[in-house]
C-alpha cells in the first residue's frame, strides 16, 4: 500500500505559508482572499467529483458573508470564529433545505437550477434597503478572543487564521474522500444505478455533499468578507459563481490543495488584468476555459469519464 | 374586473416575450442536446445590433416605420453571422461529449461574447425608443397599452406557428425529427446531419437575437442584459419540458400569467413566482410538463 | 414459510409489448434456477421487477413473506436480494479494487457499525476490514491481475466477473445473475460459472441465473424456468423442461441442438 503523503505535505505547506506571510506582508491580503475563495472551490471540487457542476455556489458564499455581516453590523459581534461558525451554519441550513429539491437533479438541470436559486438571493438582496441594496455594507474589523485580527499595520493574524482554516478544511476533505460516504462521489459520477443496487441512496449522498459544499462556501464567503471588510450582493451574482466553476475546472479534481492554488493564481491574474484591461477580463476567462476544455481535458477527466458504459 | 383583465393582458404580453426568448433555447436543446448559455449573449447582441441599426436608420432621417425593418434585419444579421461561427468554429468539435461539458463550453462562449459586446459598444446604455412609441396606444376597458406590446404578441404567435409548420409539415422538419430520434441511424440513411445541426443552431441564434432586437426599444440596452434572460428562458423551458416546442409555449403562458398576477396582487412575490412554479413543476414532474419519462434499460 | 422469494401474478407492459404476463414463481432457499428464453422473452424484466427497478403493473412480490413490491432497488438490496447485470454496471473510472471498496464501503455503512468503526481511518491505507474483504473477493474471482486497472478498459469477461463480485459484496440471500456468461467464449463460460457457483455456495444464497447456453443451464441449474413472450412456458427440473416439446419449439428452437462443444 502506498504511503499517503498528503497530510504531511499539507502541514508542511501550512508552515511554509505562515513563514511566507511573516516575511512578505504585502501578500497577506491576497493570500487570505485566495483561501476564502479556495474554500468555496473546495466544496465545488467535492461536487465535481460527484459529477455535479453547481453554477450557484455564490448563493452560499454570499449567504455566509451576509450572515456574518449582519451579526457583525447589527449585533456588534466581531469574534471571527463565532462569525465563521454562524456563516457555515446559515449556509449549511440553506443548502439542507434547497438540497431537498436539488439533490434529485443531475447534469445541466443541477447546474441551471443552482444558478436560478443564486439569482433569487441576488434579487432579494438588491431589493433589501436595510442591507444596503446593491452597495452592501462594511464589516467591522474581526477579532479573536478579544484580540484584533486586522489592524492598520498588520493583517497577519487574520492570514494565520485563514491558513489554519484552509489547511484544516483540505485535510478534512482529504480524509472524507477515504470514508465510505466520500468514496461514493466518483461512484455516483460513474454509475448511479450500481450505487443504488449496492444499497445506498444516491439522493441522500448527493444531498449531504451539497450541504458540505454549501458550508464550505458559507465559511469562505464570511472569510472573504472579513478580509475585504465589505460585502455586497455581487457575491451571489452569477459571475461570482461562474468564477468558482472556472477556478475549479482550472484546478482539476486531483488534489484537495489545488482549489487554493487555483484561487491564488486566479486572484493574482485578476489583479493585473483589472488594472490593464478591465473590459476584457471575461473574454480572457472564456478563452482560457475553452483552451482548458479542448486541450487539457485532464482537469475535466472525471466528467468526461461519465457514462461511457 | 378590469384588474383581472389587466392581469390577463399583461400576462399574455409577458408570455409572448418569454416565448420569444425561450423558443430558440428549447429548439437547440431539443435537436442538439446543448443547453446554450450563450443564448443570453445572442439576445444581447440582437438588442445592441438593433439599437445601432435602428438608431442609424433614424439618425439618417429615413422613414421612421423603416426602423421595424431595421430591428428584424439586425436580428437576422446577428444570428446569421454569430450562429454559424459558434457552431462551425467550436461546437461541432464537441458533439458526443457530455451535456455538462457542452454547457461549460457555451458558458465560455457567453463570457467571451459579454466582453466582446463591451468592447464594441462600450458600457454606456443605448436607448432606441422610437419604434416603441411609433405605433401609438390601444385603449379598452379603462386600460391603456402601447400597440407595440400587441405587435409582440403577433410576432411571437407567428414565430410559434412558423416553427410548428416547419417542424411538422415540411420534409426538412420530418428529417429533423429523424435526426433527433437517432442521429447515427439518420446519418447512415444519408441524412446530412451536419447541415441540420448548423441550420438548427443558426435558427436558434436568430430567434435569440430577434428576442433581443424586439426588446431593445422597450428597455435601455446595457451590458449584462443577457444574463437574466438565460436564467428566465431556462425556467420557462424547464417547466414545459426541455426541448419541447409546445412546452415552451405553455411554460411561457404559465410564467407570464403568474408573474402578472404577482405584480398586481403581491408585488413582493414577483421574482419568486417564476422560480416557485419552476420548483413546483420540477418537484412533481421532473421531466417537465410535456416531455416523456425515460427509463434506462439495464 | 418455506418460500424465500415469491412472485405472484406479475404483469408488465411497455406500450404494445407484453414483457411479463401473469408470472408466478416461488424460490426455495438454496435453489439454483436457470432462466431461459429467446431475446425479448422477459427474463431481464423479471429480474428488474424482483429487484425493484421496474414496478409491475399488477401482481406482488414477497421476500420471506414480506411484501417488497413497492421497495426501491437499494431497499431490496439491503434485504439481501442482489443482482448482476446483462450489461455490467461498474464504476468505469475506478480500478477493479476501488470498485469493490466502494461496494464494501456501502455494505459496511448499511451494517451500521459502532461509530468508532465508521470514523475515517486516520492511518493511511488502514481501511483494513474493507481492504481485506476486497482482496478476498478479487482472489476468489481470480481478478488479481486486473486489480489496479480502470474498470472501463477491462475485457468484457472480466467486467462480468467484477460485476458479479460486486453483487456478492453484500452477502446476498438471493442472487440474480443476468446472463453471467454472455460475451465470453464458450470455453470460458464454464470457468466463470464454476467460479461464481463456488463463491455463491460459500455464501449460501439462492441463485437465479439468466442463460442462453443450454449446456450451462443443464450443468448448473437444479430447476429451469422457460420464458416466452412474457409468460412462463415451463417450470421444473432441467431434464424435464429442456425436453418439453413446447420449450424445444419456442424457446430453444432457434438455436437448434446445442452447437457448442459439450464440456459435460
Ligand atoms: N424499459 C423498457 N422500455 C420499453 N420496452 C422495454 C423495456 N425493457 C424491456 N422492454 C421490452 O420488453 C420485452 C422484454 O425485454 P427483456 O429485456 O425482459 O427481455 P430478455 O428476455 O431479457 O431478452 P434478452 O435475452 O435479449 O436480454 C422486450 O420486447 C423489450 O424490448
Ligand atoms: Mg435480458
Amino acid at each position: 500500500m502506498k504511503k499517503d503523503r498528503t497530510p504531511s505535505l499539507l502541514l508542511a505547506a501550512l508552515v511554509a505559508l505562515l513563514i511566507l506571510g511573516l516575511v512578505l506582508p504585502e501578500w497577506r491580503f491576497l493570500g487570505t482572499l485566495a483561501i476564502g475563495k479556495g474554500l468555496t472551490v473546495l466544496g465545488l471540487l467535492l461536487l465535481l467529483r460527484t459529477g455535479l457542476v453547481s453554477f450557484g455556489q455564490g448563493l452560499y458564499y454570499c449567504l455566509g458573508a451576509y450572515a456574518a455581516g449582519t451579526l457583525g453590523q447589527f449585533w456588534g459581534t466581531t469574534d471571527a470564529l463565532l462569525l465563521l461558525v454562524v456563516a457555515g451554519l446559515a449556509a449549511g441550513l440553506a443548502a439542507a433545505i434547497l438540497g431537498i429539491l436539488l439533490a434529485a437533479y443531475r447534469g445541466i438541470f443541477f447546474s441551471m437550477l443552482s444558478l436560478a436559486l443564486s439569482m433569487i438571493l441576488y434579487g432579494l438582496l438588491v431589493k433589501s434597503a436595510a442591507l444596503g441594496s446593491t452597495d452592501g455594507f462594511n464589516l467591522p474589523a474581526p477579532t479573536l478572543f478579544g484580540l484584533p485580527l486586522v489592524s492598520h499595520d498588520s493583517r497577519y493574524p487574520l492570514f494565520v487564521l485563514a491558513c489554519v482554516l484552509g489547511v484544516a478544511a483540505a485535510l478534512a476533505m482529504h480524509y472524507y474522500f477515504r470514508t465510505p460516504l466520500g468514496r461514493l462521489s466518483p461512484a455516483i459520477r460513474d454509475n448511479e444505478i450500481r450505487v443504488e443496487y449496492l444499497g445506498a441512496s444516491v439522493r441522500a449522498a448527493v444531498h449531504v455533499k451539497y450541504v458540505i459544499a454549501g458550508i464550505l462556501a458559507g465559511v469562505g464567503g464570511a472569510l472573504t468578507g472579513m478580509t475585504v471588510g465589505h460585502i455586497d450582493p455581487e457575491m451571489a451574482y452569477w459571475t461570482t459563481s461562474g468564477e468558482f466553476v472556472f477556478v475549479a475546472i482550472l484546478s482539476g479534481t486531483g488534489s484537495v490543495a489545488a482549489p487554493f492554488l487555483g484561487s491564488f493564481i486566479f486572484e493574482l491574474v485578476r489583479t493585473f488584468a483589472y488594472e490593464y484591461s478591465p473590459n476584457s477580463w471575461q473574454l480572457a476567462l472564456g478563452t482560457a476555459m475553452l483552451l482548458i476544455i479542448v486541450f487539457l481535458p485532464a482537469g475535466l477527466w472525471s466528467l468526461v469519464q461519465r457514462r461511457r458504459a | 374586473m378590469s384588474a383581472l383583465l389587466a392581469v390577463v393582458v399583461d400576462g399574455v404580453i409577458y408570455a409572448s416575450w418569454l416565448f420569444m426568448i425561450a423558443v430558440g433555447l428549447t429548439l437547440i436543446y431539443g435537436v442538439m442536446k446543448i443547453l446554450n448559455i450563450a443564448h443570453g449573449s445572442l439576445y444581447a447582441l440582437g438588442a445592441y445590433g438593433a439599437a445601432s441599426l435602428a438608431g442609424y436608420w433614424l439618425s439618417q432621417g429615413y422613414a421612421p416605420f423603416g426602423s421595424y425593418a431595421a430591428l428584424l434585419a439586425a436580428a437576422a444579421l446577428v444570428g446569421l453571422i454569430i450562429g454559424p461561427l459558434i457552431e462551425r468554429g467550436l461546437l461541432r468539435f464537441m458533439y458526443g461529449r457530455d451535456e455538462i461539458i457542452l454547457l461549460l463550453v457555451t458558458y465560455a462562449v457567453f463570457l467571451i461574447l459579454e466582453d466582446a459586446i463591451k468592447l464594441i459598444w462600450g458600457v454606456d446604455p443605448y436607448i432606441i425608443s422610437e419604434p416603441y412609441g411609433l405605433l401609438g396606444i390601444v385603449e379598452f376597458a379603462n386600460l391603456v397599452y402601447p400597440t407595440y406590446s400587441f405587435m409582440l404578441i403577433v410576432v411571437s404567435l407567428a414565430v410559434g406557428v412558423l416553427l410548428a409548420w416547419v417542424l411538422h409539415r415540411t420534409r426538412h422538419g420530418k428529417l429533423l425529427a429523424a435526426v433527433i430520434h437517432d442521429r447515427e441511424v439518420s446519418q447512415a440513411m444519408g441524412v446530412n446531419v451536419r447541415r441540420y445541426y448548423l441550420a438548427t443552431f443558426t435558427a436558434g441564434a436568430i430567434l435569440a437575437a430577434l428576442g433581443g432586437a424586439l426588446t431593445a426599444p422597450t428597455v435601455s440596452v446595457v451590458p449584462g442584459m443577457g444574463v437574466e434572460v438565460i436564467v428566465l428562458a431556462f425556467a420557462v423551458v424547464v417547466i414545459g419540458g426541455l426541448g419541447s416546442l409546445p412546452g415552451a409555449a405553455l411554460g411561457a403562458l404559465i410564467v407570464g400569467l403568474l408573474r402578472a398576477a404577482a405584480v398586481h396582487y403581491a408585488p413582493a412575490l414577483e421574482l419568486f413566482s417564476i422560480y416557485l412554479v419552476m420548483a413546483l413543476v420540477l418537484a412533481f414532474r421532473p421531466q417537465g410538463l410535456f416531455a416523456g419519462e425515460q427509463v434506462r434499460t439495464i | 414459510m418455506s418460500h424465500l422469494l415469491e412472485a405472484r401474478n406479475l404483469d408488465k407492459r411497455f406500450g404494445a409489448v407484453t414483457a411479463a404476463a401473469d408470472i408466478s414463481v416461488t424460490v426455495a432457499p438454496d435453489s439454483v434456477i436457470g432462466l431461459i428464453g429467446t431475446n425479448g422473452a422477459g427474463k431481464t424484466t423479471f429480474v428488474n421487477m424482483v429487484t425493484g427497478y421496474l414496478k409491475p403493473d399488477k401482481g406482488r412480490i414477497y421476500f420471506e413473506g414480506r411484501d417488497i413490491t413497492a421497495l426501491h432497488p437499494r431497499q431490496v438490496t439491503r434485504l439481501g436480494i442482489c443482482r448482476s447485470f446483462q450489461i455490467p454496471q461498474l464504476y468505469n473510472s475506478l480500478s477493479a479494487y476501488d470498485n469493490l471498496i466502494v461496494a464494501l464501503g456501502i455494505v459496511l455503512r448499511n451494517a451500521k457499525p459502532a461509530p468508532w468503526a465508521r470514523a475515517p481511518r486516520l492511518v493511511p491505507g488502514h481501511d483494513l476490514p474493507l481492504a481485506d474483504a476486497a482482496e478476498a473477493l478479487l482472489e476468489r474471482f481470480d481478478l488479481g491481475e486486473f486489480r489496479d486497472k480502470p474498470a472501463g478498459v477491462l475485457p468484457e469477461g472480466v467486467r462480468k466477473l467484477l460485476d458479479i463480485a460486486m453483487a456478492l459484496a453484500n452477502k446476498p440471500r438471493v442472487l440474480l445473475l443476468d446472463e453471467p456468461t454472455s460475451g465470453v467464449s464458450s470455453e470460458e463460460k464454464f470457468a466463470i460459472m464454476d467460479r461464481v457457483m463456488s463463491a455463491v455456495r460459500a455464501e449460501g444464497a439462492a441463485v437465479l441465473f439468466v442463460e442462453h447456453d443450454m449446456d450451462i443451464v443443464a450443468r448448473y441449474a437444479g430447476r429451469v424456468l422457460a420464458f416466452y413472450e412474457g409468460r412462463i412456458l415451463a417450470d421444473g427440473a432441467p431434464d424435464v423442461v429442456l425436453a418439453d416439446p413446447q420449450v424445444r419449439e419456442y424457446v430453444i428452437g432457434g438455436q437448434a441442438e446445442p452447437k457448442e462443444v459439450s464440456h459435460a
